[in-house]
């Protein structure tokens, strides 16, 4: 039980001053990041009409794509570092990121959707990148699921990052699988990219849509930081909880 | 769960003259490999008396194909468009009901105590387990492939079909053997099982359907060599991080 006590109180000073510049830095940074995708960037030149104004949602599109990204990369850092140490902290530092990066990634998904209706006139379709950003998410809510269905605290640790391993090590055969069987996503971040949005990527695109994706990586970056800093404390908070009724009862 | 509560210390059990006994993990390759076959032997043994769930796997898979073949009996022109999909849902899905059944019985009937407390390692069981479960599989897919020739007209019994479906099959076990032993311990149980295995599996689907759907098509070996190579890929990543994470799921706490 002394695993449960060691993060019960989060020193209260400096942490909170800490969180409240964390905090103010998001809440810039998301503000920022409207600003640049919807006023500052120019609209892309080789698009017109409503191709040329969804292009712009690629700000926020990339952005929570990071978001889940920086999530589930977290997580397997979490999962291993559990199964070594069996620290309850690495468990809800899985579960903290796992919850965020879903999140992100429901994001992703969803202006993905609004975006390729446009541009793909389609919503939906089964390329490579979509398959697995979306069999990620699948992986990840089942992940959620099964620890709901675990009663003993340790178990569920145990279980729940056992699951994560294989989830993440299965994304890359999922993500190969799918590009085998068929592609139309570009691929924005490679050398050979004859759509004109490839080659030197910040070139072939211009200073303010670089400049802007830049802040939609730091946006997203603070986000996803605070939210998940927050989650987590809040997961050791409700394990403390638990623990102290358990002393009572 | 109560049964984390009645789970052994793993490795030393006091013996009767006050000393301690080492598990039984050394003796080499071939005494690992007889355990391994002992797990297996049991569980085969207990299927062929009890008929449990081999029948269920072959009842369930003969239904899906049937429904499968009514449903796109109207509006499917050619059967050969749908019959690599149908036949790797099938399988999936027929997988999910045998395994269920793996962990479960010794949950429902606890004796899966007692196969905790047998003195041989824990990934001994697990390949136990795989053994006893792929020869369900195998033997459901030998039913199963005749059964789509006959419904959807198409012959699917190719030796790179078949070779697919082995590969796959074992991918499938490998891991959806762990994952019984993961949602056995689960409140719910049955209905978790197919939500945490099926993501895991769209790999193997996709190779499946792929490499169905080429042979079907007339091409050659090159053209769909790489579906069998990210079969055997999965298989062995997989085993090898089931044999290294089985060890973890009883445990004391």
């Amino acid at each position: 039980m002394s695993t449960l006590a060691t993060s019960r109180r989060p020193a209260a000073g400096l942490g909170n001053t800490l969180m409240l510049v964390l905090n103010s830095a998001t809440v810039i940074g998301m503000a920022a990041l409207m600003w640049g995708a919807l006023v500052y960037a120019r609209s892309a030149s080789n698009l017109i009409g409503d191709e040329q104004i969804a292009q712009r949602i690629f700000y926020l599109h990339m952005g929570c794509n990071f978001g889940a990204l920086a999530g589930y990369l977290v997580s397997l850092t979490g999962s291993i570092a559990y199964l070594f140490t069996r620290n309850l902290s690495w468990d809800r530092v899985t579960q903290a990121s796992i919850e965020v990066g879903t999140i992100c990634g429901l994001g992703t998904i969803v202006t993905g959707i609004f975006w390729a209706k446009p541009t793909w006139n389609t919503y939906w379709t089964w390329d490579p990148r979509l398959t697995t950003a979306t069999i990620t998410v699948l992986l990840y809510v089942a992940y959620l699921l099964f620890r709901n269905g675990i009663d003993s605290r340790h178990a569920r640790a145990r279980f729940g990052n056992i699951y994560a391993v294989f989830a993440f090590l299965s994304l890359p055969l999922t993500f190969y699988s799918a590009r085998w069987f068929r592609s139309i996503h570009p691929v924005v971040f490679s050398a050979d990219n004859p759509d004109g949005q490839g080659g030197s990527f910040a070139s072939a695109i211009g200073p303010s849509m670089g400049q802007t994706v830049g802040i939609a990586t730091i946006a997203f970056s603070l986000l996803f930081t605070t939210l998940m800093i927050y989650r987590w404390r809040q997961l050791g908070i409700e394990d403390r909880v638990a623990e102290l009724r358990e002393e009572v009862e | 769960m109560s049964l984390s509560a009645s789970t052994p210390q793993p490795i030393r059990t006091p013996a009767a003259d006050g000393g301690s006994v080492r598990m039984r993990t050394g003796g080499g390759a071939a005494a690992y490999w007889r355990k391994v076959w002992a797990v297996a032997a049991k569980d085969l043994r207990s299927e062929l008396r009890a008929k449990e769930s081999f029948s269920t796997m072959v009842a369930f898979g003969l239904l899906a194909v049937l429904v499968f073949g009514m449903a796109f009996d109207l509006r499917v022109p050619e059967a050969g468009m749908v019959a690599p999909g149908v036949l790797w849902v099938v399988i999936l899905f027929t997988g999910v009901v045998g395994l269920n059944r793996s962990f479960g019985a010794e949950t429902d009937r606890g004796s899966l105590a007692a196969l905790l407390l047998a003195p041989v390692d824990r990934s001994a069981i697990y390949f136990g387990k795989v053994i006893a479960h792929l020869t369900f599989m195998l033997l459901t897919e030998a039913i199963i492939l005749p059964v789509v020739l006959v419904i959807f007209d198409i012959n699917l019994l190719q030796p790179w079909i078949i070779a697919g479906v082995v590969l796959g099959t074992i991918g499938y076990v490998a891991v959806g053997t762990l994952f019984a032993a993961l949602s056995s311990s689960s409140r719910a149980r049955e209905s978790m099982l197919p939500i945490l295995l099926l993501p895991v599996m769209v790999p193997i689907f996709t190779a499946g359907v792929g490499l169905t759907a080429n042979v079907l098509d007339g091409r050659v070996l090159a053209d769909f060599q790489r579906w069998l190579w990210l079969m055997v890929g999965y298989d062995l990543v997989f085993i090898v991080i089931a044999y290294l994470l089985f060890d973890l799921i009883w445990e004391e706490v």
